[in-house]
């Protein structure tokens, strides 16, 4: 069984009054452990609510959802739920709830009652992890936007849970701190197995992710590697959803009538694609 | 800019001062208060100045940052101590019409604003080395007697690391939101008082939105971390009454026995 598992979720915000409006309309989704899955969508696409749903902040109208085979709706589980699934929100700065980095990060595994001096140990190398233990005794508010948000991913990382749901970690930081954040949740990912579920709208982020599902209006539209998703660009615009930068590239020069050998997701990839191209029109 | 208010500020250090447990700290600063305020005669009021000093001495922060902390009372230290001139008892030693200034009355002067000086300086030294998070946890330590009653403790604690964390948040954004408005030609710096204060409406209604949404997420990350209240929680960082923290209650102990005798055996001064 998938370590979590959507099955038919329906979710509608003010449920119980008049203007109910629902969100998400019966949505499957299963994910691995260990899996790095980026979440596309446009905004109120039902992202974010996803995020919510996937440790139980949100339950499910209609349908489950399944954390290691716990239930989120079971009243009495939601702890253990949460202590696999961590979240991280977009704003950096209102998800630190200490005035001293360490004791941030030292919230989480404190409120499940861990032993000081594992707790101790934890907080050392969830901040070594995010390559932010020379900070552990600075204010959160005199850090940037990118290292605030690997302060915030150090707190779930401390809980020791197997996977991160990151809701548009990024949107709100400068180029420099979202390459910090994307290095670091990358890294986890591959050098501690952890579980990640990245939500963006940057398309560029998404290729990183082994898997890309694309969302909208509260269903989901297309599931494979970001090759098998970004291949179909018409589809995408057709959903009014951006490509990668070095797809968009390449599509157009292939629309002008350019046969190009294949389509790029990446810069590097674009570039040696290019390299490869003018060397067989020269010869 | 409002970001420079410096209340409650805490200096980091090595000293004794810093490394002392905070839970006695605090008492240590109720006691010297006290001390300040029984003292009946000019040796037991410089005794426990002395104590006070010898704190600050301690505590290795330059005594620039204490004066600097006296700077927003003066005016009341000065005022109080004034009136108290007038305001003596017994024989005068100048008068001119209603305003008597007696012996009495200028000794009760110098003891007034001995205190209150003395006063700020003994706080000052408790924040100056004291961090807020030690500080709350000590408080919660101190006052969990309360919570046998039903006094919610934890959450008032929780509260105050929770307020601390955001007032440098919170003035940040006060000063961008200000710049936004003054940028759109509001203008906060003149007119009458109250078409000052009027200008300060449209600071506040952003800045109380945005806080508002500030705490949804903050209870949204902090119930994702699994907060659920004080029941069942640990601490990283335990509070320990060490050795140097004996020895420092012993020597204030010490210092309590000198002052009775001083404030018994010699006559109080001043108005009663």
């Amino acid at each position: 069984m998938s370590f979590i598992q959507a099955q038919q979720v329906r979710f509608s915000y003010d449920a119980e009054t008049v203007d109910a409006r629902e969100v998400l309309h019966g949505v499957d989704l299963s994910i691995e452990e260990g899996e790095f899955v980026a979440l596309l969508g446009h905004n109120g696409c039902g992202k974010s609510t996803m995020a919510k749903l996937f440790n139980g902040m949100l339950i499910p109208t209609a349908g489950k959802v399944l954390v290691g085979g716990i239930d989120t709706s079971v009243e009495e589980t939601q702890l253990d739920v949460r202590r696999q699934v961590g979240l991280v929100l977009q704003n950096p700065d209102n998800q630190l709830v200490a005035g001293v980095v360490e004791e941030d990060v030292a919230f989480g595994p404190e409120n499940l009652g861990v032993e000081p001096r594992e707790i101790r140990r934890r907080v050392d190398e969830a901040l070594k992890a995010v390559d932010m233990y020379e900070y552990r005794e600075h204010a959160p508010h005199k850090l940037s936007g990118g290292q605030k948000q690997r302060v915030a991913i150090a707190g779930i990382i401390a809980m020791e849970t197997k996977c991160i749901v990151l809701d548009e970690p990024t949107a709100m930081l400068d180029p420099r701190g979202r390459t910090e954040v994307m290095e670091t949740i990358r890294r986890l990912n591959r050098e501690k197995g952890i579980t990640i579920v990245l939500i963006t709208h940057y398309m560029d982020e998404a290729v990183q992710a082994g898997r890309v599902v694309v969302m909208d209006e509260g269903n989901i539209l297309r599931d494979g590697t970001p090759r098998e998703v970004f291949s179909d660009v018409e589809f995408l615009k057709r959903h009014d959803l951006d490509v990668p930068q070095a797809t968009e590239l390449a599509y157009r020069l292939t629309a002008a009538g350019i046969k190009l050998p294949e389509m790029p997701l990446g810069v590097e990839e674009c570039v040696k694609m290019f390299r490869r191209y003018l060397r067989m029109e020269t010869h | 800019m409002i970001s420079d208010i410096t209340l409650g500020q805490y200096f980091p250090q090595k000293s004794l001062m810093h490394r002392a447990d905070p839970r006695m700290k605090i008492c240590l600063v109720i006691y010297a208060i006290v001390l300040l305020f029984v003292a009946g005669n000019f040796a037991s009021l410089a005794l426990a100045v002395a104590y006070i000093g010898l704190g600050m001495a301690l505590s290795r922060i330059p005594l620039k940052l204490y004066l600097k902390s006296l700077k927003p009372i003066l005016f009341l230290v000065a005022f109080t101590s004034v009136l108290n001139i007038f305001y003596g008892t017994g024989e005068p030693l100048w008068q001119w019409g209603i305003l008597r200034v007696t012996a009495n009355g200028l000794i009760t002067c110098v003891f007034v604003a001995v205190r209150i000086v003395a006063l700020i300086l003994a706080s000052s030294v408790l924040t100056f080395t004291t961090s807020p998070t030690q500080l709350t946890d000590a408080i919660e330590r101190l006052l969990k007697p309360l919570s046998k009653l039903g006094v919610p403790i934890h959450e008032f604690a929780m509260m105050m690391t929770i307020a601390l964390r955001f007032v440098p948040t919170l003035l940040e954004e006060t000063d961008k939101i200000m710049a936004a408005q003054k940028a759109r030609g509001a203008d906060m710096e003149s007119g009458s008082l109250a078409q000052r204060i009027r200008a300060l409406v449209p600071v506040l209604i952003p800045l109380f939105v945005s806080a508002f949404r500030r705490a949804f997420d903050l209870a949204t990350a902090m119930e994702s971390r699994c907060y659920h209240g004080g029941e069942g929680r640990t601490k990283m960082k335990s509070l320990s009454f060490g050795r140097s923290d004996w020895m420092v209650a012993a020597a204030s102990l010490a210092a309590l026995a000198a002052f009775v005798a001083l404030n018994l055996l010699l006559p109080a001064v001043g108005r009663p």
